[in-house]
């Protein structure tokens, strides 16, 4: 993995970042919308070396933290079954539910197992016909996907002991909901690469069209999310919205068509809940009627599980980026990566964890963009 | 040595204090009810059960240091000035035979290593071992075969044994546990609160290569080439180390954890602040594009023949050379330094030149969803 180092190198990271501070005459806010990219800006402390004026918010990209309360529940319940195998990907083993999370479940007895390929679950089912195995499908378009192939194997080849909980979401009508949201200050985006490394990215231009907001389809490599910065900042002093491709390497505009035909075909598009931030409309997928035979959620009937979030988490003003993480009053407190009240503060990628373990020596206050501006204005 | 802001200032951190952002934790600890996994792998959970269940109920002062191995004299007796280094330790590893070794070079590395950590000459090992109903007999003289050649190459004998048999379905296989004593020559006293600000931290090679070389096999991942476990005995670097700087003040092999979980029990037992250069790591690339496909931290990954240590500034050079002339030391490299600021947190410069906190890991590491 050459290409590592190449997009980690120190003196390039510097030189943008100087040509960055240079296009700057104000402040901004810029959302990366993925998890990986908020990721690799705490764990390499690209934040640290972008200008003051530039406020990074930390979008809802990550699967791990969206994901409804009801469906870790939904998912909590079914991996108790004695008759169950679920497997789901390691990072969800923590995520709590109303009561407990995966790991409690697998340590009073549930056969919880954590896989890498969705189709692993496939051939577990193949090899253990008497018992019902589920698999916990979530994400973004990135891992539907193989999530989609999953079930159209078992489908294919009648593996009826195989289902899928299947909890989906998308990223345009996020970037829509942020949009419309009252009080937002997202002025551009940092799109995320692997997601239109499956899609494409040419249904993005109608956002910015509406929104009048630049969108960079933004890489996960500090240098490719300082590139992703550079270019947002030049469109926004130049009063341009366009979208920018910065990410050439991986995205096309076409993006991964065998894959879009794949999804086509399994899920359909439905209104779904995102954790911390509410409904939003058409955000993500379900399995279409001819694979409900594989939908967990018939199969096992789980409609009934009411939920109980916590009081005093604030992950979806998190998400929304009306707050940083440690403006939680709970951040630190009673909330932690090992006693996380939130998804945020589950999944490494989420911004609450980001921040509680690359950023402990941060400090306090977010940048303050109001003094900021009016400080730019007096200088003017 | 080649670190430049190196201060030999004593532990003047008392007076500093630093903005952690208000982080307290007044959450009780008792997070699980029942043993999870994560209980066992090295991090914050493991220490809950050494903090809250099995402290207060042993209760000794050689427990309390923490160390890899308990160093004591024996009341009564004279050993010329020379003490006793005492180490436990138990091996559940899955798969049992994997690149680069195999449970048998575990068990006595480990508990070779764990003893060697406190500057001891290990001499004496016992081996239990718990076999499940059913497991192949051929499979256990394997393992016995590389116990005894681990031995052979470590220099130590295995003394005393036993053997349990649990029935089938209550075991995996084969656990074995070993137990070791060695001596600590007159004068060498090494320690985890020993290390001081101005100390140099040196690496003995690669990180990672263990862990992901179990990973590779249990889960069946193939990665660019083979990844192979580092599992090697490190008393004869040691020795090394000692004899150039017999003032070595600590050490340390980064097992379950990874080298973060070392680094932060060190600056939590000295009291000290710890500064890594993350691009001075050693990382093998295959071990790196492995951890990235995870999404797992080479800083959280086991390994089982490495140690890092903090020694004066002034003996670092000294120190690198005489483990670069081990066989098992030719990747040693300096990767930071010990400092009075923020004590007791692990600090990472980072490639672009900005900083981060290196956290002592949860539980286990999870391999991420996308
Ligand atoms: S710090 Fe914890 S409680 Fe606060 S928003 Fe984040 S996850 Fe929720």
């Amino acid at each position: 993995m050459k290409h590592l180092t190449e997009y980690r190198d120190g003196e390039t990271a510097k030189r943008l970042a100087g040509e960055i501070a240079r296009q700057v005459t104000r402040p901004w806010a810029i959302m990366e919308v993925c998890g990986g990219q908020t990721h690799s800006i705490i764990r390499n402390g690209i934040d640290q070396i972008l200008p003051d004026q530039i406020e990074m918010i930390h979008g809802p990209g990550c699967p791990v933290c969206v994901t409804p309360l009801e469906v870790i529940d939904k998912a909590l319940a079914i991996a108790a079954r004695p008759d169950v195998i679920f497997c789901s990907f390691g990072d969800m083993l923590r995520v709590p539910g109303s009561e407990g999370d995966l790991f409690k479940v697998k340590a009073a007895g549930g056969d919880v197992r954590v896989v890498y390929c969705p189709l692993d679950a496939v051939k577990i089912a193949r090899e253990n016909p008497d018992r019902e195995v589920v698999l916990l499908a979530i994400g973004f378009e990135t891992t539907a996907p193989a999530n989609a192939m999953a079930v159209k194997v078992a489908h294919d080849q009648h593996v009826d002991n195989f289902s899928a909980l299947v909890s989906h979401v998308l990223v345009p009508p996020a970037i829509r909901a942020i949009m419309e949201s009252p009080g937002n200050r997202v002025a551009g985006f940092l799109a995320a690469g692997h997601v239109c490394a499956v899609t494409g990215y040419s249904h993005y231009r109608p956002l910015c069209d509406q929104y009048q907001v630049p969108i960079v389809i933004t890489g996960f490599e500090p240098l490719d999310v300082l590139d992703g910065i550079r270019r947002c900042i030049i469109q926004l002093e130049s009063g341009t919205a366009e979208l920018e491709n910065a990410y050439p390497r991986v995205v096309t505009e076409q993006g991964n068509v065998a894959a879009q035909v794949l999804l086509e075909e399994v899920f359909e598009t439905i209104d779904r809940n995102w954790r911390g931030i509410g409904a939003i409309a058409q955000s993500g997928w379900r399995l279409r009627d001819a694979y409900r035979s594989f939908d967990a959620e018939i199969k096992f009937d789980v409609s009934a599980i009411a939920t109980r979030e916590s009081t005093l988490c604030r992950a979806g003003d998190v998400l929304k980026g009306a707050i940083k993480p440690n403006q939680c009053e709970a951040f630190g407190k009673q909330c932690t990566p090992r006693t996380p009240l939130g998804a945020t503060m589950v999944s490494g990628e989420g911004a609450c964890a980001a921040y509680y373990n690359y950023g402990r020596l941060v400090p306090l206050e977010a940048p303050d963009v109001q003094a900021a501006s009016a400080k730019v204005a007096e200088q003017a | 040595m080649a670190d430049d802001s190196t201060s030999n200032t004593p532990r003047d951190h008392g007076d500093k204090t630093i903005e952690f952002s208000g982080l307290v934790c007044p959450v009780p600890l008792q997070d699980y009810p029942n043993i999870i996994l994560g209980h066992g792998g090295g991090g914050k959970l493991s220490a809950d059960l050494v903090q809250h269940v099995f402290l207060p109920a042993f209760q000794n002062d050689h427990l309390a240091v923490l160390g890899d191995s308990a160093v004591f004299q024996l009341a009564g007796v004279q050993l010329a000035g020379q003490r006793l280094a005492m180490s436990t330790d138990s091996y559940v590893v899955r798969p049992l035979f994997f690149p680069g070794g195999s449970i048998g070079d575990l068990v006595v590395n480990g508990t070779v290593n764990d003893l060697a950590m406190s500057g001891a000459t290990p001499l004496y090992l016992t081996a239990a071992f718990i076999l499940e109903e059913g497991f192949p007999i051929a499979q256990l003289k394997r393992i016995a075969d590389a116990m005894g050649a681990a031995a052979r190459r470590a220099g130590v004998a295995i003394i005393s044994g036993d053997t349990k048999v649990v029935e089938r379905g209550h075991g995996d296989g084969c656990y074995i546990n070993t137990a070791g004593v060695g001596i600590v020559p007159d004068g060498i006293d090494i320690a985890p609160n020993h290390t001081r600000p101005g100390d140099v931290v040196i690496l003995s090679g690669t990180l990672g290569d263990h862990g992901m070389a179990i990973m590779s096999v249990r889960e069946g991942l193939e990665f660019d080439a083979e990844i192979r476990s580092d599992s090697a005995p490190l008393a004869d670097m040691v020795a090394g180390i000692i004899q150039v700087c017999p003032d070595v003040h600590t050490l340390r092999d980064p097992t379950r954890g990874g080298l973060s979980a070392s680094l932060n029990e060190i600056a939590a037992a000295s009291g000290c602040g710890i500064v890594i250069d993350e691009t001075r790591l050693p990382i093998h690339p295959t071990v790196q594009s492995a951890c990235e496909i995870l999404g797992f931290d080479p800083l959280l990954v086991a390994n089982e023949g490495k140690l890092v240590c903090m020694v004066p500034a002034e003996s670092a050079d000294a120190v690198l050379n005489a483990i670069r002339s081990d066989k098992h030391g030719s990747g040693a490299a300096i990767i930071g330094r010990v400092v009075a600021d923020h004590p007791g947190v692990v600090v990472a410069k980072t490639a672009i030149g900005a900083s981060r906190v290196v956290v002592a890991p949860i539980g286990e590491q999870l391999p991420r969803i996308c």
